[in-house]
């Protein structure tokens, strides 16, 4: 794979990340428990709706082929994503919605981090931007995670049970592929073991400080780098694309 | 357990370095570091500001309006602090 | 407007305590422009007026997020998802800061949230209806927000110092909201016939009730004079109706959209248009319940309150324990 490939298909993959977890959020709007929390999911997931943009905007360039970021959001079918299973999974309630920011968070920043310091402008720039906002949401799912561990013994079931649910969609993050590799060996992009150290010891601190336990790292599921995905995502994208493919060519 | 809503905070926001915070208005939250949380959330998304306090509203101690006139009247009357005051000389000036 | 359930309430009695010295000092204070602070006396029924008209807006507010977030996971760009949700967000923080307000006259959040829950609170009328295009949330913006905006302007005024505040930061961050809308109609009627006829079709689904948002005539309106005399209404209903009908028949124009209006014209003589019957009967229906979507919209928010109990709850337990640390 040459390198210009390896970096287009990196960038569709940080993209599509922010965009499916940013969608899935937007489902929330109106269902939050509180309505400051209303104010912070918004915040949120504006925030991943802005890199997603930038994302698909720089992938649009590297591309060469004229394709515009609602090109990328729209017009592709499900096995052309390459998000984490991860992101796609149903909202549930505000813990498994919770629980599944949070993991990912905890393994954004790390990666965001490293990729500030690669050799690609462009990357460099939308990461450092993209991180402050990260490290904000990952304190505020912390919190919420401490809280609903150690709040209420319902609480704590509940948060429990979405951990233990989700964890098993956390392995994919650091299975590195072809496309980890180049970007780690020619544009000294992230390093994927190292992410996993740093990932694993923050997450461990907050989930022993949410009073839960750590599930065990057994069976994991894989295939949304590589646009194999749950049943899930054909819905998504089904709701969020009809506007774009029930008119094709209009402008909005 | 309490299922009481959550307490009330006071917000007030450093607009830039330089300034006072001002009073923003208020969030309810279930602890302070949540409410700050919600404070920024709620408040500075608009960039208004670099800074923030909360303060638990009960926390407060407010004058009394029925004293305002034992508070604030007095010093109406002391115009002499004032440097309007003063009539300054023609000719006389940087002072 | 987002309060009419105010027209129809019934009347507030006078506070035995409430002496005739006391009512005209604090009417002078009011006739002064003087703003009226929270701890500052002032007549019960002032006071329950404006906690019936602040919460009322909040709820509008809140009530108000849902035809719009409707078409959160459809909107047609990630520029119009990301607009329409900064807009959304909004409308949670200017209920937030109007809940806030009406707080500081002694009613809880809690309390305002239970009587919208229960029904017995009422929202502006407006938000019953269905958005069913995406050009409803052209429509929305434009003839919604626009005649919001018409009323919250004054409200910035208003002699309630905390109300009058949370309207200034309103009326600041919705300066967006009305011209979003009108952008997406504009591209709209840009666009293809099949676009057009969407945002046509809105217009005609939109225009009447968004003439009902402004309340029923002034000479039905029973607590107009009162709320005028301490300056919490500025202007009367039928006023800021005619002068919404001049400034958007005039948009409409401009987008080459036709006002469902047969009786609409422009009256030389007195310099407005003249426009036809408002169907009241269906003002009253929905302001009564009985609108499209009044069950859908209450439903909708008693499920996120009773949903949520167990976080709001959790967090609280979290914070008990945490001060029982601390003082350990």
């Amino acid at each position: 794979m040459s390198n210009d490939a390896a970096v287009l298909a990196y960038t569709l993959r940080l993209a599509d990340n922010a965009l499916i977890l940013a969608q899935c959020m937007v489902e929330l709007v109106t269902a939050e428990p509180e309505l400051e929390e209303e104010l912070a999911n918004a915040n949120f997931a504006l925030d991943y709706i802005g890199q997603a943009r930038m994302l698909y905007t720089y992938a649009g360039e590297l591309e060469g082929k004229g394709r515009s970021e609602d090109d990328f959001a729209f017009m592709r079918d499900e096995h052309e994503f390459a998000n984490l299973l991860l992101l796609e999974q149903p909202n549930g309630h505000f813990g498994d919605a919770l629980v599944r920011q949070f993991l990912f968070d905890a393994f954004y920043v790390h990666l965001l981090d490293a990729i500030t310091r690669c050799s690609d402008e462009r990357l460099r720039e939308i990461a450092a931007r993209a991180v402050k906002e990260v490290r904000y949401h990952l304190r505020h799912c912390s919190q919420w995670l401490v809280r609903l561990g150690d709040g209420t013994e319902l609480s704590h079931n509940r948060v429990q049970t979405s951990l233990d649910y989700a964890w098993r969609y956390t392995g994919e993050m650091f299975a590195g592929d072809e496309i980890d590799q180049a970007i780690n060996a020619d544009i000294d992009g992230p390093d994927l073991e190292a992410i996993h150290g740093l990932w694993r010891k923050d997450v461990e601190s907050v989930v022993a400080e949410a009073t839960l336990s750590l599930p065990d790292d057994s069976w994991m599921a894989s295939g949304g780098k590589q646009g194999r995905h749950t049943e899930q995502l054909g819905f998504l994208l089904a709701e969020m694309q009809y506007l774009q493919r029930s008119f094709p060519g209009a402008t909005w | 357990m309490s299922k009481q809503e959550w307490p009330l905070y006071e917000v007030f926001i450093r607009s830039k370095a330089g300034l006072s915070h001002r009073h923003a208005g208020s969030v309810h939250a279930p602890d302070d570091q949540m409410a700050l949380d919600n404070a920024r959330d709620t408040y500075t998304r608009r960039s208004e500001g670099v800074s923030l306090w909360v303060v638990r509203s009960d926390q407060i101690i407010a004058s009394d309006p029925a004293e305002n006139s034992a508070f604030f009247e007095p010093a109406e009357d002391k115009i002499y602090r004032h440097p309007t005051f003063y009539d300054i000389p023609d000719g006389v000036e940087n002072l | 407007m987002y309060t009419q359930g105010l027209d129809q309430a019934g009347k507030d009695r006078r506070v035995a305590a409430e002496t005739e010295e006391l009512l005209n000092a604090f009417q002078k204070r009011v006739d002064a422009e003087e703003k009226i602070e929270a701890k500052d006396w002032m007549p019960e029924a002032y006071r329950r007026t404006l906690i019936r008209q602040i919460s009322q807006h909040a709820h509008s507010e809140i009530i108000g997020m849902q035809p719009e977030g409707n078409w959160l996971t459809r909107a047609p760009s990630l520029k119009r998802k990301a607009i329409l949700l900064a807009k959304v967000q909004d409308e949670a923080g200017h209920g937030l800061y109007l809940y806030s307000a009406a707080e500081t006259l002694g009613v809880s959040r809690d309390q305002m949230v239970a009587d919208l829950l229960s029904g017995k609170a009422k929202y502006s009328s407006i938000f019953n209806y269905p958005t069913l295009s995406w050009a409803d949330i052209g429509a929305i913006g434009w003839l919604v927000d626009g005649a919001a905006i018409m009323n919250q302007i004054p409200l910035c005024r208003c002699s309630y110092g905390p109300y009058a505040r949370a309207m200034v930061r309103v009326c600041k961050e919705e300066s967006f909201h009305q011209r979003q809308g009108f952008d997406i109609m504009h591209s709209l009627c840009l666009g293809t016939a099949a676009q057009k006829a969407m945002a046509q079709d809105a217009l005609d689904r939109w225009w009447w009730p968004s003439l009902m948002m402004f309340g029923p005539n002034d000479s039905e309106s029973t607590h107009s004079a009162q709320s005028m005399a301490w300056k919490i209404k500025r202007f009367s209903n039928d006023e800021l109706r005619q002068k919404f009908v001049d400034v958007t028949v005039q948009q409409a124009d401009f987008l080459g959209l036709s006002v469902p209006d047969d009786e609409l014209r422009f009256d030389d003589e007195t310099g407005h248009y003249q426009f036809g019957e408002i169907n009241w009967q269906e003002l009253f229906d929905v302001i009564a319940g009985n609108g499209p979507c009044n069950k859908q919209r209450l439903e909708k928010r008693q499920r996120a309150h009773t949903d949520g109990a167990w976080v709001r709850e959790a967090a609280q337990a979290y914070a008990s324990k945490q001060a029982a640390r601390a003082a350990a």
